[in-house]
């Protein structure tokens, strides 16, 4: 790869980057409520450029809820600032065009396209209608820069719909990648996956967090342990403890919700 | 079919042969009567272009296109109207307007004399319709059954809206008994030759724009919006504006088809326009294969000839045999006749499947299921 634009050079780590002026997410009481029944209650967050920052907590905590209302998919109050703009309140594709992306939790990508056109779509956003109305004829180099290193350049020419379940996360990771997204929001990334596969998703996670606000959310404390740089644990709705693992984890109201109630939740909202 | 018409000659000599076959076989070997039927099916066949583009890549369900066809076929046809009162009455005066109405030409008729107003018109008037209506519609994430429903209901207003203008739109025997095209004689047989040559230019042009939309990254996108419309939003496009510009192309389609088959047949009236014939344009579709390129035409003109020669032989039974049709398709071909072909490859390849080595990933140790051939070229099907 000649000029590599999509990866950075370093490792992500707690706090995230320490020169110039890094780009961030400001959360501030942020809550979504159905019907009545709080499932985000008033959250404060702050994720920096270059921290990979998971987001745990039991089931019903609330923390697909959270990104949906970062997306714009459930309505919400309160403020996510990216970076001096509030991206509240906007609609979906305008908050995507601000460089927020998101994965989910069940991959889903376009299985009826090539690995190809499912990457040159994410990366199109900004086309003009000229461009739109030509064919694909050559490959866009971030779109051939995300397929070196999801590791896809075999496939890139095989529908999506007949990759393996964590081939398409992958392919879900490098859209994110080739949209030119600067906030990654991944929901349970590595959900169903194998040990290898884990181990390889979370070597990508670390390449890709170390130039962007990366917040993941994840079960597996294994996997936290081992490549988060951050973590906020959240139960029933509100942000209980924040910061290394190693803190969280000593932290008493953390054990207590993770030992104490963990029969009494409901399920993830 | 697909190994035949790949790469850029095989399409040029597949366009070739068709042109040949439309343009010079056809009118060569066609009685007049025949050469004009077909023309007849050929308007169809365009109108089916565009839903083949709207409904078999787009998903919408466009169970309304007689509106925009008989937009294009009553701007035509009020063109035509004012140009025989013109020519041969002397009046300017349409004749069916003394009879029923004040004899005055009602003023939203008057544009329609000049004869480019009214071309600019049929495609103009029908894009613009379905541009304000896509985006009211779309943008409201109206979808799936209830857009299907909206354009139906569309239809029958728009027939019931021509049934009640008698003194303007000739009512439910809306307009006919035409007597020049433009200033040609349409009694003179080698004008009809001129008109069918014509259709079916316009069908070849439009074949070749659906192709050059389905190649193109809007075609692939408008496939991403049928398939997860949800998650084209998270890549930041809005899906109501990739629907809508889709939506626009086969309504202009539509309108120029409607404008073409009324000096083609000599007559448009409500009955050409509301539920039933906006029903059997999706039939002729959904036989023929939506989402291919070909299959809406090949299914259309099959359809209307069907219908033509049984519905002559055996007046009450085509109706049966037309809903048959479509229940036997839907049921067991969603993807028309034109997966036939691939329906049989595949079975035939799965029979001697192997699999093949697994593909390197970054978890190359683990991956993934072995891929099948067969499963590779599954035909991008089965959603509506």
């Amino acid at each position: 790869m000649s000029t590599p634009t999509l990866l950075p050079d370093g490792e992500p780590r707690a706090g995230g980057l320490r020169h110039g002026r890094p780009k961030y997410l400001e959360i501030r009481d942020l809550s979504v409520s159905f019907d009545g029944f709080l499932a985000v209650d008033k959250v404060n967050l702050d994720v920096v450029q270059g921290d990979l920052r998971f987001l745990i907590g039991p089931n019903g905590a609330g923390k697909t809820t959270v990104i949906d209302a970062i997306t714009g998919l459930v309505p919400a109050t309160g403020s996510v600032n990216h970076t001096g703009t509030e991206i509240l309140g906007r609609k979906v594709h305008r908050i995507a065009r601000l460089g927020v992306g998101r994965t989910f939790q069940t991959a889903s990508v376009f299985e009826n396209l090539s690995v190809l056109q499912n990457l040159d779509i994410a990366a199109g956003s900004g086309r003009g209608p000229l461009q739109m109305l030509r064919r694909r004829k050559t490959v866009d180099p971030a779109v051939e820069e995300a397929l070196e290193i999801i590791g896809m350049e075999g496939v890139a020419g095989k529908k999506a719909g007949i990759l393996a379940h964590g081939q398409k996360q992958w392919l879900e990771i490098g859209m994110l990648l080739v949209q030119n997204s600067d906030v990654l929001l991944l929901d349970e990334p590595i959900a169903g996956m194998s040990q290898d596969e884990r181990a390889e998703t979370g070597e990508l996670l670390r390449r890709i967090a170390a130039s962007r606000i990366t917040l993941v959310i994840e079960h597996d404390m294994d996997f936290v342990r081992e490549f988060a740089t951050s973590v906020t644990v959240l139960a029933a709705g509100k942000v209980l403890s924040e910061g290394s693992v190693a803190q969280v984890q000593a932290d008493k109201k953390v054990q207590d919700v993770y030992l104490g109630s963990s029969g009494a939740e409901a399920d993830d909202a | 079919m697909k190994g035949l018409l790949q790469g850029r000659l095989g399409t040029a000599a597949g366009f070739a042969a068709a042109a040949v076959l439309l343009l010079v076989v056809a009118p060569a070997v066609l009685s007049a009567f025949n050469l004009g039927l077909l023309g007849k099916f050929l308007c169809f066949a365009i109108v089916a272009v565009g839903i083949g583009l709207a409904w078999g890549r787009g998903g919408m369900l466009t169970l309304g296109q007689g509106v925009f066809f008989g937009l294009g076929a009553y701007i035509m046809a009020m063109h035509m109207k004012l140009a025989d009162a013109s020519l041969f009455g002397g009046s300017g005066v349409p004749d069916f307007m003394s009879l029923y109405g004040s004899g005055q030409v009602p003023g939203w008729w008057e544009p329609f004399r000049s004869p480019a107003v009214t071309l600019l018109a049929v495609v103009l008037v029908p894009g613009l319709v379905a541009l304000i209506l896509g985006l009211a519609v779309f943008k409201r994430r109206v979808k799936g059954a209830y857009f299907a429903i909206l354009s139906q209901a569309l239809a029958a207003a728009f027939a019931v809206f021509l049934i009640g203008q008698q003194a303007t739109t000739g009512g439910s025997n809306g307009l006919s008994g035409f007597r020049s095209f433009f200033g040609f004689d349409l009694q003179d047989p080698d004008n009809k030759v001129m008109l069918y040559m014509i259709a079916a230019a316009v069908l070849l042009l439009s074949v070749a724009l659906a192709r050059q939309l389905m190649h193109s990254r809007l075609g692939e996108l408008l496939v991403a919006v049928r398939d997860q419309e949800e998650r084209v939003r998270f890549l930041g496009y809005d899906p109501a504006s990739i629907k809508t510009a889709i939506y626009v192309v086969a309504a202009v389609l539509a309108g120029i088809a409607g404008a073409l088959f009324v000096p083609l047949v000599g007559i448009i009236s409500p009955a050409d326009v509301g539920v039933i014939p906006s029903i059997a344009f999706i039939i002729g579709v959904a036989i023929g294969g939506r989402a291919t390129l070909l299959g809406p035409v090949l299914g259309a003109v099959g359809a209307a000839a069907a219908q033509s020669a049984l519905s002559s032989t055996f007046p009450s039974f085509w109706v049966y045999f037309q809903g048959l049709l479509f229940v036997l398709v839907i049921g067991f071909m969603p993807g028309g006749l034109a997966s036939l072909a691939s329906m049989v490859g595949k079975r035939r390849r799965n029979r001697t499947a192997r699999p093949l080595p697994s593909v390197p990933t970054p978890a190359a140790a683990s991956a993934s299921a072995p891929l099948t051939e067969g499963e590779a070229s599954m035909p991008e099907e089965a959603r509506r």
